[in-house]
């Protein structure tokens, strides 16, 4: 059995202007010990989609449908008792701002302990001790010294591992990290990197990795989820994603990245503005912005249809290349819809 | 990208920023943002210039523009040094900055055409109204906005249509140079290399000159004809583009580039990162001698002792190291 079953989960916020569906029926599992990448851009759903795992959502949003198993717990309406119980010690959740996530009128040690003694039978002292250990742990130079310290005496770095000792400190089944190191210079970002894979190999728990970055995706995840707009065009293991990308979002993702070829050349962007979640297109949310988009696209959205054992996409592309090549049978209705571009 | 004339437009000698700060009730102590820092940029080409936060690469984008008041050194344009409050307003004419955020470095209670005319007005470059209106649709047409956006508000728009707006701006008053102090770092991936695809028209149609401040690696790699280096007020390195991806030679220089993440899983899982432990250490107590020589497994005695000579190893390659031939064998 998965360690995290996610299934058809929407949340919407209600807000004056309507109702922002900011995840729409997102569906993923999540192994023990795999990292396991979400990317996209601003307003994609990959944090709303950690945030209703957790129940942390802001006070508009809601979970409006699907399920959340974690080893086989519903948490999707299972109220706030288990929620509290569940959060911190099953799954716990890094922020991509360390600068503004501690709190800088109390001292290092005190959150640190705070969070301990909250979610373990332990009582002060022992939640020192623990404290320091995992100071110790994120490779945080003389602890005991750190602990007496406010977050403004550290550095972005410093304060993000002492945001990953704090999410870890319970031993966590799963640890979420929101962009955890867009905010940091980049040699920090790698120290950051590193640690938690290194310290994922030693605890065995399972990361989510929320990201813009495909460059940490590709160094981080073993799995990837590519959303756009509140919705999965594309999931697979990594290397499927980065060779063999299936959706039309992806492939211009990929392309617009400046490599060592791209130097003296135009990139290749993606045209167009992100969408607006107030007004969907009724079709696949990304047709407006897509070179290839056809007829059937701006209509109908394209169902998830798996590529191979490790790879499933939702575009009609791949609907498409399944008709020519004979793999693929459509029925009566999406032929007649799909008209010429379906063949 | 034009082939760059070997002709300086801009050259930049022993350039020195120090911020006084307090650090007791009579006491001050300067904070050396940037600390005799040299280099030039030739007419239409895109220099890059990367580095930690904390480093000084913003601080050499707006002393350079006479933001600050330089501390100390020479500012050099055209062939002519930039010194009095009349040579400054000349050269602002001549140069001008693209912000970082797109959010707040627009006036959110003036109209997209009051934003993009407002240098026009300030340097009095237009005899009429309507020939300030023209000039403006010019300048939107430039950057790919329509006439119908000009009576709009900055709000109304996405981080990538404000980055434009604020490039029109900065063309308003017909510049020769611009800094770009991280232009597309607020963007995203798929808006990125639209701005940045601008960048490069912008630079042929009108023959700009760029210094391209930045600390995404991949972007300024793709954007730049020659890469300086800068770490804690210093410049460590300067080469052309390539060959300092290739091969760099500063001990900095060559983690700096092994931490950028690969978008590419089986090259990103078989890099060598070369990490560096511990942080950049804070500018009021920079080290003795060499700047890096705290995180630089290198080091010797003689680096604590001297700041090594920022000097050409090759033809357009410079490099501030004491080791320099003893680590690159």
């Amino acid at each position: 059995m998965a360690l995290l079953e996610v299934n058809h989960l929407q949340t919407s916020f209600f807000t004056d202007a309507g109702e922002v569906k900011a995840v729409n029926d997102v569906s993923f599992t999540l192994d023990r010990g795999k990292v396991l990448g979400i990317v996209g851009e601003s307003g994609s759903g990959k944090s709303v989609t950690a945030y209703s795992i957790m129940q942390i959502l802001a006070g508009t949003g809601k979970i409006i449908g699907g399920s959340v198993k974690l080893d086989g717990q519903e948490l999707v309406g299972a109220g706030e008792k288990v929620m509290k119980n569940i959060r911190g010690n099953k799954i716990s959740i890094i922020f991509q701002d360390p600068m503004t996530s501690l709190n800088p009128t109390y001292t290092i040690g005190k959150q640190l302990i705070e969070a301990i003694m909250l979610h373990t039978p332990r009582n002060k002292k022992q939640a020192k001790e623990r404290a320091i250990e995992m100071l110790k742990l994120v490779n945080v130079n003389e602890p005991e010294k750190r602990m007496k310290q406010y977050p403004y005496e550290h550095s972005g770095g410093m304060r993000q591992r002492v945001m990953i000792a704090m999410a870890l400190a319970c031993e966590p089944d799963i640890l979420i990290a929101d962009e955890p190191t867009t905010a940091l210079d980049v040699t920090i970002q790698a120290q950051i990197l590193e640690l938690m894979g290194q310290l994922q190999e030693e605890l065995g728990m399972a990361i989510i990795m929320i990201t813009h970055d495909l460059g940490v995706v590709a160094q981080m995840c073993d799995e990837v989820i590519v959303m756009y707009a509140g919705s999965i065009c594309e999931q697979g293991t990594a290397d499927e994603i980065f060779y063999n990308p299936r959706h039309e979002y992806t492939k211009g993702l990929m392309r617009s990245i400046p490599t060592a070829d791209t130097a003296g050349h135009r990139l290749q962007p993606i045209t167009g503005t992100p969408i607006d979640l107030l007004n969907m297109p009724e079709g696949c949310p990304f047709a407006p912005r897509c070179d290839n988009a056809m007829k059937i696209c701006i209509h109908h959205r394209a169902e998830r249809m798996q590529i191979n054992d490790d790879h499933a996409a939702a575009c009609w592309m791949n609907v498409k290349k399944g008709v020519e090549d004979g793999s693929i049978e459509i029925d009566s209705e999406t032929a007649t819809e799909g008209g010429d571009d379906l063949g | 990208m034009t082939l760059a004339e070997k002709k300086p437009l801009i050259e930049v000698k022993d350039l020195k920023e120090y911020f006084m700060i307090n650090t007791g009730i009579f006491r001050s102590k300067p904070l050396k943002a940037v600390d005799g820092v040299s280099f030039s940029i030739n007419k239409g080409e895109t220099l890059g210039l990367v580095g930690e936060s904390g480093c000084g690469k913003t601080t050499v984008g707006r002393t350079l523009l006479h933001l600050y008041k330089p501390t100390g050194g020479e500012i050099w344009y055209d062939g002519k040094q930039i010194k009095s409050k009349a040579d400054i307003r000349e050269f602002r004419k001549k140069a001008t900055m693209v912000f970082q955020d797109p959010y707040s470095s627009l006036n959110p209670r003036m109209t997209v055409a009051d934003i993009i005319g407002e240098p026009l007005d300030v340097h009095k470059l237009c005899a009429s109204k309507s020939e300030r209106q023209e000039r403006i649709l010019e300048l939107m047409g430039y950057v790919g906005l329509n006439s119908e956006h000009a009576a709009r508000y900055a709000h109304e728009f996405s981080g990538g249509q404000r980055q434009r707006i604020g490039i029109a701006r900065s063309l308003a008053v017909n510049p020769d140079f611009i800094v770009c102090d991280e232009p597309v770092s607020a963007l995203d991936v798929s808006i990125q290399a639209q701005v940045i695809n601008m960048f490069d028209e912008l630079q042929e149609k009108l023959g700009l000159t760029y210094l391209f401040i930045a600390h995404d690696l991949l972007v300024v790699r793709h954007i730049s004809d020659r890469i300086a280096v800068m770490y804690l007020g210093k410049m460590v390195e300067l080469a052309p583009a390539n060959e300092i991806y290739d091969r760099p030679l500063h001990p900095y220089s060559k983690s700096l580039l092994s931490a950028v993440p690969v978008p590419d899983p089986k090259i990103a899982r078989a890099n060598q990162r070369i990490a560096l432990t511990g942080d950049i250490p804070s500018p009021l107590n920079a080290p003795s001698g060499c700047p890096f020589r705290t995180r630089c497994k290198y080091a010797t005695e003689a680096c604590a002792e001297s700041m090594p000579e920022f000097r050409e190893v090759s033809t357009g390659h410079f490099v501030a190291c004491h080791r320099i031939d003893e680590i690159n064998d």
